[in-house]
């Protein structure tokens, strides 16, 4: 099929909608907003329309970022500007829908934002919330504004006229389009894409893969997951692209089992490629043939690094090998073999489309372009936003993040998962880019970052990744197998009250082994929660050993809760929340934990509004 | 990880076992690669592995039992116990770490008096945990069998299970296995 033809008919369907005679809702249906009640919203909001005798259209979008607002409703009037809202209930839905859409009140007052025409009276325009202003959307150009299952409303938005520029170029120029725009890997370690197409390219053999790696492992990571679910196209527009410009005709998606929607998505997309003629031969009439293959992950950390990840495509046991020979010359079945990020294809389609120096235009000298993250943790405003490279940490936290929750101190910022680590909030001056997180002692990371408030142990974190780290450890070299159990005791000891001074010693001694000894990344990388901890917060190691405290009250030996009798109003709601019946009292008068039934569950000191229960 | 401890199956098992594998025959050539899509394909159907069908896939694809045992303990998303009517999964996430879900996790040991990878005398819920759901911005997040739940508290949890619990005593299906997706 002719692409300017499927294009026109793209632009006039998506005109149409644009046009459209009647109300158009937007859901926000990726798997965030089905967590929060998404599905009984979209119920809510169909039965509404029914029950008003109104026609209208739902389109399930995919996520637009705001992850604190799920379930998120976008409502347009025809002509008018959509107008969102969020924290829906089934109820609030139906109240807002026949407010506006029957007495022509949009309820300014439940509404977040507007887009499209204002300006509108009391409503902030989207672009100008505090949360979106400061970001930049290259990879997320569509998430949250078209139907992820429809290829026409990609293409519409401008999708697969990179695809089409690409295939008017000679590989070559494509790889220098690339190089050009100065795109890094996004999956974490930021190796320059360009010269790693270049690699697979110029390696000699007749059969070539690509592979999209898809196996988001890092726990508080889900920047790859949303654009899977809200945008599938742009990454597989990215990687017949890469494919084209490597010179491969297979390629495969290799995606966690644990994201279900995500797969579903996918599936769906590469059906209607399939039907549009931009997947099987002679893509869009040219010379170039591609076929790709989805396979799920079974749960396996260490299979996002390459080797161990073609090893489980293979069908055995997810570990890795090591280098060299790299995949470029030696990857899947023996033959050479490119890798890439999800957010790396992502962003392909978007520099093709527009240009490497476009792209080359945000960001730093060395970072190059755009990164997503996965804002998470203690921060009042949680979601996925993208940011030019090169932001401060503070600007992402305080501005976009809308600072820590519930009044309490921010202490530290977590990238890069459990390759990463724990920044402190006095180095939130840092700018965002590959080279100042690596100095910082943390990674970039694929984009996990995990706000910490006072309530977080920072003994207690890295004993936590460490436990993951050592169940993950696929235990083919001994530094990471044993060294990472071997930090992970250590840990479990100080966390118990058990730590000697001497340890912490042994614990930089053996993460410095772990890292210079490991063959692949997991076991390289693990130390770093540990040593950006002992580097930053080394006071709170030492107060778990020689003062036997933990002031955070995460580690149970450590602390214990108390009862502050001036504070303390006797309203008896934590004696009814305490199931062991260690909390006693007289209602309206002081109350009491007694020391040795209470299990330190922490029910008590959530459930307190007066602020009467303490850490000591 | 995980012991194997193999128990005989009940006949009416063992022919949906043979049902089962007279459709994966169909569906795969028995090529290596096609390892793991078989175990996730027999997984998704019993919800566990049991050795019969390990032995079968090893027959199939001609890796030998160990190669194929091997393979499948060695991926977290592999259970070679069977699985209670409801699985429910405690995200162990770094976001949901740090928002208290193993304070989640043990007020729901404690209530259903089981370990994660156990399942309940009732047959009714098997608990485990899982790294990460990716759906952080939400957490602490569980999820119960496909739906995901998230900005939970105890109260929340406890509140889901005795619905289910509920639910489940109102149907008259007491079988302890079921589909999984």
């Amino acid at each position: 099929m002719d692409f300017t033809l499927i294009k026109e008919r793209a632009e006039k369907n998506w005109k149409a909608l644009e046009n459209l005679r009647q109300p158009l809702i937007q859901i926000g249906m990726g798997t965030c907003g089905k967590a929060a009640g998404a599905d009984e919203v979209y119920a809510a909001a169909k039965q509404t329309l029914k029950q008003m005798n109104l026609l209208g259209r739902i389109l399930q979008v995919g996520c637009i970022g705001t992850c604190y607002l799920e379930p998120i409703m976008a409502v347009r009037k025809p002509g008018g500007p959509f107008i969102y809202y969020g924290n829906l209930t089934p109820k609030r839905t139906e109240e807002i829908l026949l407010s506006y859409l029957r007495d022509g009140d949009p309820k300014p007052e439940w509404a977040v934002c507007f887009t499209g025409e204002g300006p509108m009276d009391s409503i902030p325009r989207f672009e100008e919330l505090p949360m979106i202003k400061p970001q930049v959307r290259i990879a997320l150009r569509n998430c949250g504004l078209i139907d992820p299952e429809n290829i026409e409303h990609y293409i519409a938005r401008g999708g697969y006229s990179g695809l089409m520029r690409a295939l008017q170029m000679n590989p070559g120029e494509v790889i220098q389009e690339i190089k050009d725009s100065g795109l890094r890997g996004r999956g974490g370690a930021g190796f320059p894409t360009g010269m790693k197409w270049e690699f697979a390219s110029k390696a000699p053999g007749q059969t070539k893969y690509i592979i999209c790696n898809a196996d988001e492992g890092d726990p508080g990571a889900f920047m790859d997951r949303s654009l899977l679910e809200g945008d599938p196209h742009s990454v597989l527009e990215g990687m017949l692209i890469g494919a084209y410009a490597i010179g491969c005709n297979e390629g495969y998606i290799y995606i966690r089992a644990e994201y279900p929607l995500a797969i579903k998505r996918l599936e769906t997309a590469l059906q209607q490629m399939r039907e549009y003629g931009l997947l099987g031969r002679n893509i869009l009439g040219s010379r170039f043939g591609f076929e790709i293959h989805i396979k799920e992950g079974a749960g396996a950390f260490v299979c996002g690094e390459e080797t161990a990840l073609m090893a489980s495509i293979a069908g055995g046991r997810g570990m890795p090998q090591s280098r060299p020979p790299f995949p470029a010359s030696k990857g899947l079945w023996g033959n050479p073999t490119n890798i890439n990020n999800v957010e790396t294809l992502g962003n392909v389609s978007a520099i093709l489309a527009q240009g490497g120096k476009w792209f080359a235009g945000f960001g730093t000298e060395k970072s190059k372009g755009t990164k997503t993250f996965a804002l998470a943790g203690k921060v009042e405003r949680t979601g996925l936003i993208e940011v030019p490279m090169g932001i401060r940490l503070k600007e992402i936290i305080h501005e976009i993040g809308g600072g820590v929750a519930k009044g309490k101190k921010v202490k530290a910022v977590q990238t890069g998962g459990p390759s990463g680590g724990c920044i402190p909030a006095d180095l939130f001056d840092l700018p965002v880019d590959y080279e100042s997180l690596t100095a910082a002692g943390s990674i970039m990371g694929s984009g996990g970052m995990v706000v910490m408030d006072e309530e977080t142990c920072m003994v207690d974190i890295p004993r936590y990744f460490l436990s993951f780290t050592a169940e993950e450890s696929c235990g083919k070299c001994i530094p990471c197998r044993l060294g990472t159990r071997q930090m992970l005791d250590i840990l479990n000891e100080i966390c118990e009250g058990k730590g000697a001074i001497e340890d912490l010693e042994i614990l930089k001694e053996v993460s410095e082994t772990v890292q210079k000894g490991s063959l692949c990344g997991l076991g390289q990388t693990a130390p770093n929660p540990v040593q950006t901890t002992l580097r930053y917060f080394r006071t709170e190691y030492e107060a778990h050993i020689l003062g036997k405290r933990c002031e955070a009250g995460v580690c149970k030996p450590l602390f214990h809760y108390e009862i502050d009798p001036e504070t303390c109003n006797g309203c008896g709601v934590c004696s009814k929340k305490c199931s062991v019946g260690a909390v006693t009292g007289e209602k309206k008068k002081s109350h009491f934990i007694e020391p040795d039934r209470c299990t330190k569950c922490g029910a008590c000191y959530e459930v307190c509004k007066f602020h009467a229960i303490r850490i000591c | 990880m995980e012991q194997a401890i193999y128990q005989e199956l009940p006949a009416e098992r063992m022919e949906e076992i043979e049902g089962l594998f007279a459709e994966i025959r169909k569906e795969f050539k028995g090529r290596a690669d096609e390892l793991i899509p078989m175990l996730q394909r027999v997984q998704r159907r019993l919800g566990f592995l049991p050795e019969q069908a390990l032995l079968e896939i090893a027959r199939l694809t001609g890796l030998s039992a160990a190669r194929v045992f091997g393979t499948a303990t060695f991926y977290a998303q592999f259970r070679f116990q069977p699985v209670g009517k409801n699985i429910i999964r405690v995200c162990r996430g770094t976001a949901c770490h740090v928002k208290g879900s193993n304070r989640i996790l043990e007020t729901i040991e404690e209530h259903l008096q089981v370990s994660p990878g156990q399942i309940t005398p009732d047959g009714l819920f098997t608990i485990e945990t899982v790294a990460c759901f990716g759906s952080c911005a939400l957490a602490p997040i569980m999820v119960v069998n496909d739906s995901v739940y998230g900005s939970l508290n105890r109260s929340r949890a406890l509140k889901l299970l005795d619905e289910i619990r509920a639910r489940e005593e109102g149907s008259s299906e007491k079988t302890p296995f079921r589909s999984l997706n």
